[in-house]
């Protein structure tokens, strides 16, 4: 097990390594400098010069890619173009918390709406929660999460007036926009869940664990939820990713200040080294709850090998 | 001798999309303390489902629509689905066909078999659940029972699984165990060593056994009585003396015609031709009557009663009636 | 034994048995396909979703022609008109006609989507299979690649090229194929690695059964489940991130229509003239709700497994 998450981690690394050279160069492919911006053109051809001399802008791509490397090695990734002077590891830092909150409450709504739903669905297949289910998972996945955020906004918040419409300033802020990101994982989870069960529950050891004389709950909790939760498990990583990234219009919705809404104007922008700093965040996270997913599964599936690779005898 | 468990009229319906499927259709047997009863007949007979009736383990869409289940008198198709929760694992358990399937996958052997006698003997503490378990891996003949207690399903060789769901069938010593064709999914020298452990186990817990097969070797090996089925009934009951050198019923005779003999030259195996009815849509006469060699108008028109031969042995079919043409009958004898 | 009497002593004679008759096979003899199809017909959701699709699918084609208006053309004396009978959807902020600019901007999330969807089908397909059959180092290498794949979050991969490339409809098609097969590629992985341990296809290959067959008989029809529940939600993904990159201003830009563009205007005047986000909404709502019923249909019509 400690031979395989080291070997994970130096496949984490490769692959940073590699998102972190296409970035850099997909990056340096784009039009114009980040000085672009209306600011930057008040300054004179002298200031100008001084500012790409300062960033090591006018240097050979590939000195400032060998120089990016090393700084990002040392945790270093530059400063931002945009909040002039602030280094990116600091712009970033101080916007996690926001969208962690929000991304977690998410998840907890998701998971525990979604994998209640889920069991019963398909527990009592065909009856009215099962065909509630369906309703939520269908409107789950299928009203887009920038739509439900605005909606949820201009009703719960403006008409109604129970929670705060916009910005950052208690709990509460953090209440709808959490529900808004929520929906699609609901679904997601719902879904999948029941899928799995009315599957798991034609296996013939179901009819062995009622052959035990074992009375439906039992059944349910120990044979029919522990085998059909594994898929659910491997949909965890893109449920992350999928957070990430609506976070991304949830934020600016809500005006909410966190990496989402950091990202979408570092584009807007052009502030390079912000959005490869998000980017490396973003992918090394997303990496990390992929890699903490598997060994989670294999955790629970005792006929899942890690080391492997899943062949089985 | 007492009965200890009496099928009586067993009528089980499968409510399909296309239509409802009469799968058994009036099946009545009984079994005595300490007997072995082998079921045989081919695929889509409703063997499985009669004992799966019995069991209260019918899919979700089937229905006992007809019968009742006494087990020591007392009436298992009235009785709630609580009440054959308790009943389940303890009184009757059963076996399945196929063991690579009818384990749990992320369960570890100990615990399957810990759980039914959770279920069932709530006076025992945890030590002793799990002391009674290892022994149950040792009963049924697996080396090293403490490291088979923390193994997975899939660590486990077919036989050696099969091995485990006799264990957890037979862990709270029922009175009636049930299996359903345990050796059809295993190796031909593992299904001698299953059948022996069964036997074996028999005479140590002292437990009737329904065996269900399409194997005729199987019921000479462990059966004392056999009951046939045909189309969702019961075609012919016997002690495997009756069945085996007194057969009734043609499709019974073609049953046993059907196993390849080693002492005969005869190269060419013998098949009973067609296919089973639809039993959707059952003949309203004698199921056989379609594939039957001695086919009467009767037989198309009217179900035969049954006709006892024997105390122990009986069969449905009109060539035993007395108004059956002699030479009919005759010609049945002598295909034997 | 009453009954007994009753039956006359003439039966009792030998009966014809028709030979034809004893191999009779009750039920009609269906290919997996016809089977498929029948199923989807008698599930009533799945029926009224594809009509649902289909009527959208023919106002995309046909409802911009048959409109007098065109999706570009502004009336400055009509702005912000709610809906009547000459603009059935109203107006925006330039006097742009609705109807035609939704079924417009619907034309276009679904070519998106549909192209996306193909292109992610066919290479994920391939690429799990092969690397799940083939196993070893192949299968290492080829997931070392998805690895990789998906540790860039798409979004991101697809902000990125949509920054480098010429804006266009063809970017966001190429952008979202490049990362969007990894996951069928990983399902179709995974389900193969399932179904190879299992005994039937363990049968099928000590049978002498060919690769090539088991790929074709046994591998395929067991994962089409998988692969049409993925594809049912490449789609409305498709379109839902068309219109997200839309909705945050790096996707179409005006005055050209999507639906993440309608919704993106829309928004912007919310509070005021709410019909202009609610109609696209409906649309793309209705579009990804009708793709995931119809896709569960597929699911339960297909699946060899649900034949009885």
């Amino acid at each position: 097990m400690f031979k395989y998450i080291c070997k994970r981690i130096v496949y984490l690394l490769i692959t940073l390594l590699i998102i972190v050279t296409t970035t850099f160069f997909l990056m340096k492919k784009l039009p114009g400098t980040p000085f672009d911006a209306e600011r930057f053109s008040l300054l004179s051809a002298a200031q100008q010069a001084q500012f790409l001399e300062k960033y090591g802008l006018n240097d050979p791509v590939i000195v400032q890619y060998g120089k990016y490397i090393g700084n990002v090695f040392r945790g270093d990734f530059g400063t931002s173009f945009f909040y002039t002077g602030q280094p990116v590891s600091g712009v970033i830092l101080g916007r996690i918390g926001p969208s962690a909150l929000i991304g977690l409450q998410a998840i907890l709504i998701g998971l525990s709406i979604g994998l209640i739903l889920g069991i019963i669905a398909a527990w009592r297949h065909n009856s009215g929660i099962d065909y509630f289910t369906m309703v939520v998972a269908v409107l789950g996945v299928s009203v887009p999460n920038f739509v439900a955020a605005a909606l949820l906004q201009y009703y719960v918040g403006l008409k109604w007036g129970v929670l705060p419409v916009a910005f950052w300033q208690s709990w509460k802020s953090s209440v709808l926009p959490s529900i808004a990101l929520s929906f699609g994982v609901t679904a997601m989870i719902a879904r999948f869940m029941r899928t799995e069960m009315l599957d798991v529950l034609e296996q013939d050891y179901i009819i062995t664990a009622r052959a035990k004389g074992l009375n439906q709950f039992k059944v349910l909790m120990r044979h029919a939820v522990r085998n059909s939760i594994i898929p659910v498990v491997t949909i965890l990583g893109p449920i992350v990713v999928n957070l990430l990234t609506g976070s991304l219009a949830v934020e600016n919705i809500y005006s909410i200040p966190g990496i989402g809404s950091l990202f979408v104007d570092s584009i807007k922008t052009n502030d390079y080294s912000t959005i490869m700093g998000i980017t490396i965040f973003y992918s090394a996270f997303y990496i990390f709850v992929v890699m903490v997913v598997d060994i989670l599964y294999s955790v629970i599936d005792p006929r899942i090998r890690l080391a492997s690779g899943g062949k089985g005898e | 001798m007492s009965k200890l468990l009496e099928v009586e009229n067993l009528n089980v319906h499968i409510h399909t999309q296309h239509g409802i499927v009469q799968a058994v259709r009036g099946v009545s047997f009984s079994l005595e303390k300490g007997e072995t009863l082998a079921i045989v007949g081919e695929s889509g007979s409703g063997k499985s489902i009669t004992v799966k009736g019995v069991m209260g383990l019918l899919p979700t869409n089937g229905k006992i629509a007809e019968g009742s289940v006494h087990l020591e008198g007392r009436d298992l198709a009235a009785l709630s689905e609580h009440e054959m929760q308790k009943i389940r694992g303890c009184d009757i358990s059963m076996i399945f066909q196929d063991p690579m399937t009818s384990l749990n996958p992320t369960m570890t052997v100990g615990k399957q078999i810990m759980e039914v006698l959770h279920e069932h003997r709530s006076d025992l503490t945890k030590e002793q659940l799990k002391e009674k378990a290892i022994e149950q891996i040792r009963l049924v003949g697996l080396s090293n029972p403490e490291t088979r207690f923390s193994q997975y399903p899939h660590q486990l060789s077919g036989g050696m699984r099969q091995r485990v769901v006799i264990a957890i069938a037979l862990a709270c010593s029922p009175k009636v165990l049930i299996a359903d064709e345990p050796t059809t999914a295993l190796d031909v020298t593992i299904q001698a060593q299953i059948l022996d452990l069964m036997k074996d186990l028999q005479g140590k817990i002292d437990t009737s056994i329904i065996i269900i097969t399409h194997n005729l070797g199987v019921v000479a090996n462990i059966a004392n009585r056999v009951a046939v089925m045909y189309g969702g009934k019961l075609v012919e009951t016997g002690s495997v003396r009756d069945l085996f050198y007194r057969t009734a019923h043609p499709y019974t005779k073609g049953l046993l015609a059907s196993i390849p003999k080693l002492h005969e030259d005869d190269q060419q195996l013998f098949s009973i031709p067609g296919t089973p009815p639809d039993l959707m849509d059952p003949p309203k006469g004698c199921p056989f009557a379609a594939r039957c060699p001695h086919t009467m108008k009767v037989c198309q028109e009217f179900m035969p009663e049954y006709t006892q031969l024997s105390d122990t042995h009986r069969a449905a079919c009109w060539l035993l009636d007395s108004r059956a043409q002699q030479d009919d009958a005759k010609d049945g004898e002598d295909h034997d | 034994m009453a009954q007994k009497m009753e039956i006359p002593q003439k039966l009792f004679v030998k009966a014809v048995v028709d030979k034809d008759e004893r191999e009779h096979i009750a039920r009609p003899n269906l290919t997996a396909f016809q089977d498929g199809w029948l199923r989807l017909r008698k599930n009533k959701a799945a029926v009224v979703s594809l009509a649902i699709l289909v009527v959208i699918i023919l106002l995309a084609i046909f409802g911009p022609i048959f409109s007098k208006y065109t999706f570009y053309d502004t009336d400055y004396a009509h702005t912000y008109n709610g809906p009547s009978a000459a603009h059935l959807f109203g107006t925006d902020q330039f006097g742009r006609d609705q109807w035609a600019r939704i079924w417009q901007g619907t034309r276009i999330s679904l070519l998106i989507a549909v192209a996306a969807a193909f292109i992610d089908l066919f290479i994920g397909v391939t690429f799990g299979a092969v690397s799940a059959l083939f196993g070893g180092r192949v299968d290492a290498v080829m997931q070392r690649i998805i690895e990789i794949l998906v540790g860039i979050p798409q979004l991101i991969i697809v902000i990125l090229l949509m920054m480098v490339m010429p804006a266009g409809i063809w970017t966001i098609v190429v952008a979202l194929s490049i990362t969007g097969w990894v996951n069928m590629a990983r399902l179709v992985r995974a389900q193969i690695l399932k179904l190879k341990n299992q005994e039937f296809v363990l049968a099928a290959r000590v049978l002498g059964t060919g690769n090539r067959e088991i790929i074709l008989k046994h591998l395929i029809p067991n994962t089409v489940g998988v692969i049409v529940i993925n594809a049912m939600f490449t789609i409305p993904s498709a379109i839902f991130t068309e219109a997200f990159l839309s909705f945050i201003g790096i996707g179409l830009a005006e005055p050209q229509a999507s639906l993440g563009v309608l919704i993106n205007n829309g928004y912007q005047v919310l509070q005021n003239f709410p019909f202009l986000l609610i109609f696209p909404a409906v649309v793309i709502v209705l579009i990804m709700v009708c793709f995931s019923i119809l896709g569960d249909g597929l699911r339960d019509a297909l699946d060899p497994r649900m034949r009885q």
